[in-house]
């Protein structure tokens, strides 16, 4: 009996590292091709490393693509994530709190319309919204990003969430006995005890603004207005190492281990959030749920 | 595609979880207050409601309904007949199925593993099941991209045994369900791997210990008293990813740039949409498709709010 509990142990374990290695692999590849020349990429073993003089180079080599394009783009990718994540917070922190500790007529129709729209896929409204951005001509600027950006229902729901059950209702009752105004209430109890979840809105938006591909595909016209998710489609088709039909000679600069860096530099952000603030981020939440 | 941060986040179950517990119709807010106070806390996010969900919505419906003869669902039957609607769909559909059992089996099987783990060892495979989550959307597809060549990926021992030398024989149209559904399990499957332990946290241990000393093992406890337990889990993950798996746009996109036209650039039905758009002009028929897809979305987020039991809403 225990020996064949052990048995089903190990196994699991040997499943477990399989299925780690497909997840972590990729990333890891990723890290290393860099630090190789494209040539050592396509002969050496897939996960050897190079030298980080190479990884210097190679960074240098992006960072010199068509003037400093790529810095443009990590610019715009910056501009149009951050706007969209602080208008995100914006509204969705004192909508949640609304819905969570304000009464008003539509109350509840307003949650069920924020949870129906939540989990439509925001992919769904790409199409209709730049319709809408062009007919108002907004298509070429920033709004037309920061502004769906800022559009987070999902963070409603969070607040929403954060709000009714880590905010005890007997103290709001009491601060409005003590007639504290509304707004008063929010600002003096409900403001000082949001830093969880206005980190917490933050990440999850800041991470969707960031990865987004297909809005910024459709609002933006040109590779100056590109964030950096869009340019790396336009590096890879650039690039002859990759591309077997993309022009070879001209200022053509993209091998293999550019597009690397090009990939890496796209996720840096994202990766850096997940590595140092997941666990905080994590444990905000679960304190707040030994709370109620 | 699916943005799977967005909707499982680890947090996100713990959050769901007390809205589930709390129920909406004791869920009242506290006693006194103005009446109108709360119109404006929600005036921002109700005008970006109305300005970037419904108004785009409304609008894309117009312009679906506009046809030269009036209004009418010509749009609708002219993108019908489009020799590439069917194809796109099938595509989809065909991608959904095998990323959907796929996902489902792993994602439960991998939870119930690391579940059964000491703290530390299963927080450190969570942790890796859930980091290429960060790389989501473009990135994914380009790191991707070099996995599939045979030539650079750490993985080319799989493809050898295939016989595949060149990216352009791994990237085939009847290869392309496959690759994608790879892709989605990469970059979704660790968020959801973290919600469903959440899940299992949540079966009471009384329950299990009684299991085993009843004599149930590992796989019994699993499949009698784990499952059950965080079935509706599992359904919300299907349904959810469904709903989003519709959408595939920027993979089959990219994937496409990168070999030169390998997938044509109609494959899914957002790419169909945007294709009609942009390269040929036709707003109306696009905007038809975008409808299909939205009221698509539409009517599984409204099943599952209403119909699943995850929310409560009364």
């Amino acid at each position: 009996m225990l020996a064949r509990h052990y048995a089903y142990r190990i196994i699991a374990i040997l499943i477990l590292l399989v299925f780690a290695a497909f997840f972590f692999g990729p990333i890891i590849w990723l890290l290393l091709a860099p630090t190789k020349t494209d040539s050592q990429i396509i002969n050496q073993t897939p996960l050897a490393f190079g030298s980080f003089g190479t990884f210097g180079h190679m960074f240098h080599q992006l960072i010199s693509y068509e003037g400093d394009l790529v810095l443009t783009w990590l610019k715009n990718s910056a501009i149009y994530s951050f706007g969209g994540t602080a208008l995100a917070v914006l509204a969705a922190i004192p909508a949640g709190y609304g819905l969570a500790l304000t009464h008003f007529v539509g109350r509840r129709a307003l949650l069920a319309i924020t949870l129906v729209v939540m989990i439509v896929p925001a992919t769904a409204l790409v199409l209709p919204l730049f319709l809408e951005a062009n007919t108002v001509h907004l298509v070429g600027t920033v709004w037309s990003l920061i502004l769906p950006f800022g559009f987070f229902p999902f963070g409603v729901y969070l607040a929403y969430i954060y709000f009714s059950t880590t905010i005890p209702k007997d103290l709001i009752g009491a601060a409005r006995i003590d007639g504290a105004g509304e707004w008063g209430v929010f600002r003096r109890i409900a403001l000082p005890l949001a830093t969880p979840i206005v980190a917490l809105v933050a990440f999850f938006s800041f991470v969707a603004n960031w990865n987004n591909y297909y809005l910024p595909f459709v609002m933006t016209y040109d590779n100056s207005q590109y964030p950096l998710q869009v340019g790396l489609p336009i590096l890879l088709g650039s690039s002859p190492s990759i591309n077997p039909v993309a022009a070879t000679g001209g200022q053509a600069v993209i091998y293999r281990p550019e597009m690397a860096m090009a990939t890496i530099i796209a996720i840096a952000p994202v990766l850096l959030v997940f590595l140092f603030a997941q666990r905080t981020l994590v444990a905000g939440m679960l304190a707040g749920s030994t709370k109620e | 595609m699916t943005d799977p941060l967005v909707t499982v986040a680890p947090g996100e179950h713990a959050s769901a979880r007390r809205g589930r517990r709390s129920r909406w119709r004791r869920e009242r807010p506290p006693a006194g207050g103005s009446r109108t106070a709360g119109y404006f806390f929600v005036a921002l996010y109700v005008a970006m409601l109305l300005c970037l969900g419904v108004a785009p919505t409304v609008y894309a419906i117009s312009l679906a309904l506009r046809t030269s003869h009036g209004l009418g669902v010509g749009n609708f039957v002219d993108s019908y007949h489009l020799p590439e609607f069917m194809p796109a769909f099938k595509h989809v559909l065909l991608f959904e199925a095998i990323w959907l059992v796929s996902q489902s089996v792993l994602v439960v099987s991998l939870a119930l593993m690391v579940h059964n783990l000491s703290r530390r060892v299963s927080a450190t495979f969570r942790f890796i099941f859930y980091l290429p989550g960060a790389m989501a959307g473009a990135a994914s597809v380009v790191i991707w991209l070099f996995m599939f060549t045979p030539t650079t990926s750490p993985f080319a021992f799989i493809e050898h045994a295939l016989h595949y030398t060149l990216l352009a024989n791994t990237v085939t149209p009847a290869n392309l369900p496959v690759l994608f559904a790879i892709m989605a399990f990469w970059t979704g499957a660790g968020g959801w791997i973290v919600v469903m332990h959440g899940a299992l946290n949540n079966v009471p241990t009384e329950l299990i210990e009684a299991a085993e000393i009843d004599g149930s093992n590992v796989f019994q406890t699993a499949l009698r008293i784990k499952l059950p337990l965080i079935r509706k889990w599992v359904v919300y993950m299907l349904v959810l990813s469904f709903a989003s798996g519709t959408q595939l746009f920027v993979e089959p996109q990219i994937l496409g740039i990168a070999t030169g036209g390998e997938v044509p650039p109609q494959w899914s039905p957002n790419q169909l949409a945007y294709y009609l758009a942009f390269q040929l002009d036709r707003f109306n028929e696009a905007a038809a498709i975008s409808v299909d897809l939205l009221v698509f979305g539409l009517l599984v987020a409204v099943l599952i709010v209403w119909r699943g039991k995850l929310f409560e809403v009364q």
